[in-house]
């Protein structure tokens, strides 16, 4: 049963306890309040803007069509919003208090501020979410300039951003009490180290934020009378791209929490993982000029330098745990007795507990298929023939859907029992829903990179391009491609709304966690446990026939489909 | 050049790597983040933008 405690009172602010039973840790109980409320909004986020995203993807199935222009264009702005901002960012901060106040067993920074965050980024969020729905800021995700929202659009972002700096500083001052109350020796645990990644990018994209969206606001009610364009976009994709940065290092900080929670898995090496997220802290936010790689008004050089010189570094970062966590988790299932042939870890490794299937599909999705098209599409000769194409939406639909949403799907499995402390419920439904969801997103993704491979243009309502003066017709492989999308996103909207559903029943309405249950059904099997996810330690003289197989098996895939667009580009432009 | 330090009980302290003092410093880290792009990025890419000339 869970027990509370009183903490020696420091300074002015007190903080109560309980020990979990499950886990052995100390939860602070703010952290904890703001867990489950930082959580619950993002799943909110999720639903509405998944639900905007289904409607978007049948319009854009040219059998279906569903909606008008001006519909299409708010709904995609919406969608855009809420699932690559709100539900992403909600879930982090989630992500950031748990990775510092419960992984460090300590109190959490300021709580007072942490919930002035809170209500900030709630209404931010809100408040951009009516100047959208009100039709007056279809302006897409990107806001490009000329066009121009309603304020309350720019000033809900504005909002929105503050908050969640407030909530990122409340994470750094944690880190700082934990360190002098010392909660942990040496170094931080790595999934700590995972999310101080997460939350330093997040400060880069906040700062980028600030500085364009500030005086768009500024514009947007008369004060400035001109933002140039292309300096808008330079300083937005700052803040565009490097917000997404901030979710694969929250992801892979996930990806190494599940690794060890479920098989007790230690990295197989603490220095280079750790080396790997400090290539992600250096170079993984200059990935935002590939957006930039056919604007004329930046050299070459700078195009170049910042996206395959420092990018291939921070590449390397995703190389690097791409391959250290399947390693770790074969190392981890080796030590566990699963020691015949090449594959006997993978194939009896908990398959039906979808805190693990999640993780699995999520690194897979987000290597093979966000991964490989992120570097061909960051390469500026292999960017002109996908430029602006749906493929662009198809790359980042594998990585943020395919890698992040799901990799915060399976961790929101080990979350339910352990911080709201509430029995799963539909526990089938729940064992399906990954595999439902990844199967959905695969297919997204891979449909639209087809599409755009083909030149179908991203955010247009009309493919067949029924009301222009000029006609063009795309090759019926391309509608094709658009049919199969619109299967696969209604395939991804059901494994969905089974996520939404379980854990939506599960924390309002799911029995409490009781010592009898917990005795009977433990979330964290004997095979893993907190122990590994709170302390510094590598695994010792794994051998990893299996990941070598697997990482071989990557390699192949990355160098034909890197060449394969070479001969595409070859084509493009025939020299004779 | 040692790699021990005698603490203040008198008990041997492993000299912590520098790379290690880096990874370990939150702040410094958080420092490089930021500064990294922001020279990077956004500086080289704005002063590139300011230097083109405007139309007549």
């Amino acid at each position: 049963m869970a027990v509370d405690t009183q903490a020696p009172s420091r300074g002015f602010i007190g903080a109560s306890y309980r020990t979990c039973p499950e886990t052995g840790l100390k939860v602070c109980s703010q952290a904890e309040a703001l867990i489950k409320v930082n959580a619950v909004v993002a799943v909110v986020f999720l639903a509405v803007g998944g639900f905007f995203g289904l409607m978007v993807a049948l319009t854009r199935w040219p059998a279906v069509h569903l909606l008008p222009a001006d519909w299409f264009y708010l709904l995609l702005t919406a969608h855009g919003a809420d699932v690559l901002l709100f539900w992403v960012i909600f879930f982090e901060v989630a992500v950031l208090y748990f990775a510092s106040a419960i992984i460090l067993n300590c109190r959490l920074a300021a709580p007072k501020f942490a919930w002035l965050a809170f209500v900030l980024m709630v209404v931010g969020a809100v408040l951009a979410n009516v100047a959208v729905l009100q039709g007056e800021s279809s302006v897409m995700f990107t806001s490009y300039v000329p066009m121009q929202a309603a304020p309350h659009f720019y000033l809900g972002l504005i909002v929105f951003a503050v908050g969640t700096l407030i909530a990122v500083f409340c994470f750094f001052g944690t880190l700082v009490i934990a360190k002098e109350e010392g909660s942990y020796e040496g170094s931080v645990p790595l999934v700590t180290f995972g999310a101080i990644t997460a939350a330093i990018i997040a400060v880069f994209t906040i700062a980028s934020g600030a500085i364009i969206l500030i005086p768009t606001f500024l514009w947007s009610i008369g004060y400035i009378s001109h933002i140039d364009p292309l300096m808008y976009k330079v300083i937005w994709w700052g803040m565009g791209h490097a917000s997404q940065q901030i979710n694969v290092s929250a992801q892979v900080a996930i990806w190494y929490a599940v690794a060890a929670m479920l098989l007790g898995a230690k990295p197989l090496s603490e220095k280079v993982s750790r080396m790997a997220f400090l290539m992600y802290i250096l170079f993984l936010q200059l990935a935002s000029a590939h957006h930039l790689l056919v604007e004329p008004g930046v050299s070459s050089e700078w195009k170049i330098f910042n996206t395959s010189y420092a990018l291939y570094l921070a590449v390397l970062g995703s190389m690097i745990h791409g391959m250290s966590i399947p390693g770790a988790m074969e190392a981890a299932q080796r030590r566990n007795g699963f020691n015949n042939g090449i594959f006997e870890w993978l194939r009896k490794a908990p398959w039906s507990n979808p805190a693990f299937s999640g993780t699995m599909l999520s690194i897979v999705i987000f290597g093979f298929l966000g991964g490989i098209s992120g570097v061909v599409m960051g390469t500026e000769q292999l960017n002109l023939i996908m430029h602006n194409t749906l493929y662009v939406p198809g790359h980042f639909h594998a990585t943020v859907v395919g890698g992040t949403t799901l990799a915060f799907m399976a961790v929101s499995y080990l979350l339910v029992p352990l911080i709201f402390r509430k029995e799963i419920m539909f526990k089938k439904i729940a064992q399906w829903q990954p595999y439902v969801f990844g199967a959905g997103v695969a297919g997204i993704s891979l449909f639209m990179m087809g599409a755009g491979t083909l030149g179908v243009a991203r955010r247009h309502w009309d493919m067949g391009f029924s009301d222009a003066a000029m006609s063009f017709d795309y090759p019926a492989t391309a509608f094709l491609m658009m049919g199969l999308n619109g299967i696969a996103a209604l395939c991804a909207a059901l494994g969905g709304l089974m996520y939404v559903l379980v854990i939506v029943c599960s924390v309002f309405f799911g029995k409490a966690r009781t010592p009898e249950s917990i005795a009977a059904f433990p979330t964290l099997p004997k095979t893993g446990g907190a122990a590994t996810v709170t302390t510094y330690g590598s695994e010792a003289h794994p051998k990893l026939p299996g990941t070598v197989v697997l990482v071989s098996v990557f390699f192949v895939a990355f160098v034909l489909y890197y060449y394969v667009n070479w001969k595409y580009l070859s084509e493009v432009w025939p020299l004779s | 050049m040692s790699d021990q330090n005698t603490g203040s009980g008198g008990a041997p302290e492993e000299r912590v790597p520098a790379m290690q003092r880096l990874l370990d410093n939150p702040f410094l880290l958080l420092f490089m983040g930021v500064a990294t792009p922001a020279a990077l990025y956004l500086l080289w890419g704005v002063m590139e933008l300011s230097q083109i000339p405007l139309a007549p």
